[in-house]
């Protein structure tokens, strides 16, 4: 498979009046064509701020980004484009969609004249034909009778087709890389199906390579080629879907998958959970981020960072437990099993 | 009211209706009915604007119902007159959803907690104070934290907070509405530990209504599906989860994504048609039908009826009801 995005390096710092925030913290990945990345953790892992950071979408005057960062697309560092060159892969070749669809559609324009606005822009094209294709992108994203919707604005939309609306908006240029920011957040679980199955069936036509930002590992696991875990700033554990569900390394993918209740669970049982919160980012600990809240911490943990292993061809993982002189664990039971039994 | 003794709270036909533009009705609540035991969860589930918050505020008070019987501890409380009901709704309190919005900033975290000390007239400044104290251990926080802004807490924290908040003026019956939808899964898995926690000891009795059907599983002891402003199914939560009956459960819990990509990859899920109507126009007899798969002439005719199926099962669906 061909690389499309070659990121590396990235280290983002926010300017605050408290002092520097490390929100990104030298991480490097690839992004190959026609497949989903999911990149996953809590809020306030650095996922969001790294994706914005592929888009340039981050507020030049608190945002750094370090000088040794590289986002490689097509040749050309994203990082270092200026005025036009950004504009044009901005919207056609990379394009974003956000976890709030209200927000990020503009309330005083027609739905139809938003979605051609990006055709517009990138494409020789009328008006007239921009607004025809965009109605054609709203049919496409499944749109009730789109005709008539691509008159109207988006306070007229429900949640799930303003989420619609967006996705064709995004796709309107039939971009190479679809980022998409917690697309189904703000959305209830049978919508969240609908959206998932389209982006799905979407990216299967298109041949879109498609970056998935989430905290929710259900999604992940009926979406996702391969998956990026994030902590404190890092990208802490990476494998293809199998390998993290199935066969975890860190100990914080192991926490992540026991917190979800299982059916075999007990019910009114204690469930698992992660004891106390991330590391405050201002002054990121010196050692493994994650060293504070880990049941299996050494001495060395808190001394020094981990540095990555590789398992397999596709799965690596940042710990000290990998390390030859560590102690050899077993891993916890709990990391399996469906949540509820229904039948399928 | 005698065969009730052991129904610690009894919603009766509770109906909410808002007034909108002219003489429309916004159909919030339209008609339920349930039961809480005492000691009991029961989980109240549904898609945002089914109403299943309108139903958590009707119940605590917050609205006026516009017809129905709200029984708590024996005692209709929408027929108390205002004094009365103060006295009375010490004995339920409502956990928020976000935790962010739901504590005033400029308070420090011991004058929150000791609001509803305060205001029912519980103790001098001292015995809150030490009150307070007590509450913030209990919920796993420190005195330390007392003299505290509520910006300078986690979303867990504050979720904490919001938790003691509720137990301060001793409650018997709280309403959890979204409690942990807010926060993050690690920190999820923390609060909803807590609350667990609480009702054992405090022998405490929840209505804790969400839409993460997993977390509602693990702390339920029955669970209750609601579709537009209506009850589609109640059963206990092995049953509802193992033997679903309506349509509508069934696609609701074949939506939710599942942490184990062999099943997802296997799993047919249900997909409804379209998306909720609205709650001012509602569709004739089964409101569900037009997004059912199973849907006859018949649905739109009549209106299903809550039914019991088995001891401790019930649904309203034509389809299912018309075997028996």
């Amino acid at each position: 498979m061909k690389k499309i995005l070659d990121i590396k390096n990235l280290t983002i710092d926010f300017n605050t009046y408290a002092g520097r925030i490390q929100a990104v913290r030298n991480i490097s990945f690839s992004l190959y064509e026609g497949e989903i990345l999911a990149i996953v953790g809590e809020s306030g892992c650095g996922k969001t701020v790294t994706s914005k950071s592929i888009m340039r979408l981050l507020p030049e005057a608190t945002a750094q980004v370090n000088n040794h960062s590289e986002i490689i697309f097509d040749g050309q560092n994203v990082l270092k484009l200026k005025g036009k060159e950004l504009k044009k892969i901005r919207g056609d070749e990379i394009a974003m969609i956000f976890q709030d669809p209200m927000s990020a559609l503009n309330p005083t324009m027609k739905v139809g004249h938003q979605v051609a606005e990006s055709l517009l822009i990138h494409t020789k094209i009328t008006k007239k034909q921009a607004f025809k294709e965009a109605v054609q992108m709203l049919k496409l994203v499944g749109l009730p009778m789109a005709e008539k919707r691509a008159h109207e604005y988006p306070n007229q939309y429900s949640g799930g087709m303003r989420q619609r609306a967006m996705i064709a908006i995004a796709l309107a240029c039939k971009p190479k890389i679809l980022i998409a920011d917690e697309p189904t957040t703000a959305l209830d679980v049978t919508i969240q199906a609908q959206i998932m199955k389209l982006i799905k069936t979407l990216q299967a036509d298109l041949n879109t390579a498609i970056i998935l930002v989430t905290h929710d590992l259900g999604i992940v696991a009926g979406m996702a080629d391969r998956i990026q875990v994030m902590y404190a700033g890092q990208i802490i554990e990476r494998g293809v879907r199998e390998e993290l569900f199935y066969d975890p390394q860190h100990p914080y993918t192991w926490a992540l998958l026991r917190s979800v209740p299982k059916v075999s669970q007990k019910s009114k049982s204690q469930l698992y959970s992660i004891t106390g919160t991330p590391p405050d980012l201002l002054y990121p600990p010196k050692g493994c981020a994650f060293a504070e809240r880990c049941e299996y911490c050494m001495p060395i943990c808190r001394k020094d960072p981990p540095v990555e292993t590789i398992i397999s061809k596709t799965q690596s993982v940042n710990c000290w437990l990998q390390h030859k002189d560590a102690p050899k664990l077993n891993k916890p039971s709990g990391l399996k099993g469906v949540i509820h039994g229904q039948s399928l | 009211m005698d065969n009730h003794y052991d129904k610690f709270v009894l919603v009766e036909y509770l109906q909410k209706y808002f007034r909108v533009s002219g003489k429309q009705k916004l159909k919030a609540v339209d008609g339920i009915s349930f039961y809480i035991k005492r000691g009991e969860t029961l989980g109240l589930v549904g898609e945002s604007g089914c109403g299943k918050s309108t139903a958590g505020k009707t119940i605590l008070g917050l609205h006026k119902p516009t017809n129905g019987k709200i029984i708590i501890d024996g005692q209709d409380i929408t027929k108390l007159s205002s004094k009365e009901k103060k006295q009375f709704t010490r004995k339920i309190q409502m956990i928020f959803q976000d935790p962010y919005a739901s504590l005033n900033p400029r308070m420090t975290v011991s004058d929150l907690i000791a609001e509803g000390l305060t205001i029912h007239k519980m103790g001098s400044k001292d015995t809150k104070l030490r009150k307070v104290h007590e509450l913030l251990k209990l919920v796993g926080l420190n005195k330390e934290h007392a003299s505290r802004f509520p910006h300078e807490f986690s979303g867990g924290q504050r979720q904490r907070i919001g938790i003691a908040r509720a137990l301060a003026i001793e409650p018997e019956f709280i309403i959890c509405d979204e409690p942990v939808s807010a926060l993050d899964v690690s920190i999820q898995a923390q609060v909803i530990n807590l609350l667990i926690k609480l009702q054992k000891e405090l022998h405490l009795t929840y209505l804790f209504i969400a839409h993460d059907l997993s977390m509602v599983r693990h702390i339920s002891d029955r669970i209750a599906v609601m579709y537009l402003g209506k009850l589609v199914e109640i059963a206990d939560t092995t049953n509802l989860f193992e033997n679903t009956l309506h349509p509508y459960t069934k696609a609701l819990l074949s939506a939710i994504p599942i942490a184990d990509p062999h099943y997802e990859d296997k799993k047919q899920s249900i997909q409804l048609r379209g998306e909720l109507p609205s709650s001012i126009n509602p569709p004739s007899g089964c409101t569900f039908r037009t997004r059912c798969e199973f849907a006859t002439s018949a649905c739109a005719e009549k209106e299903p009826k809550l039914i019991a199926i088995t001891n401790d099962h019930f649904v309203a669906c034509h389809q299912v009801t018309s075997d028996k």
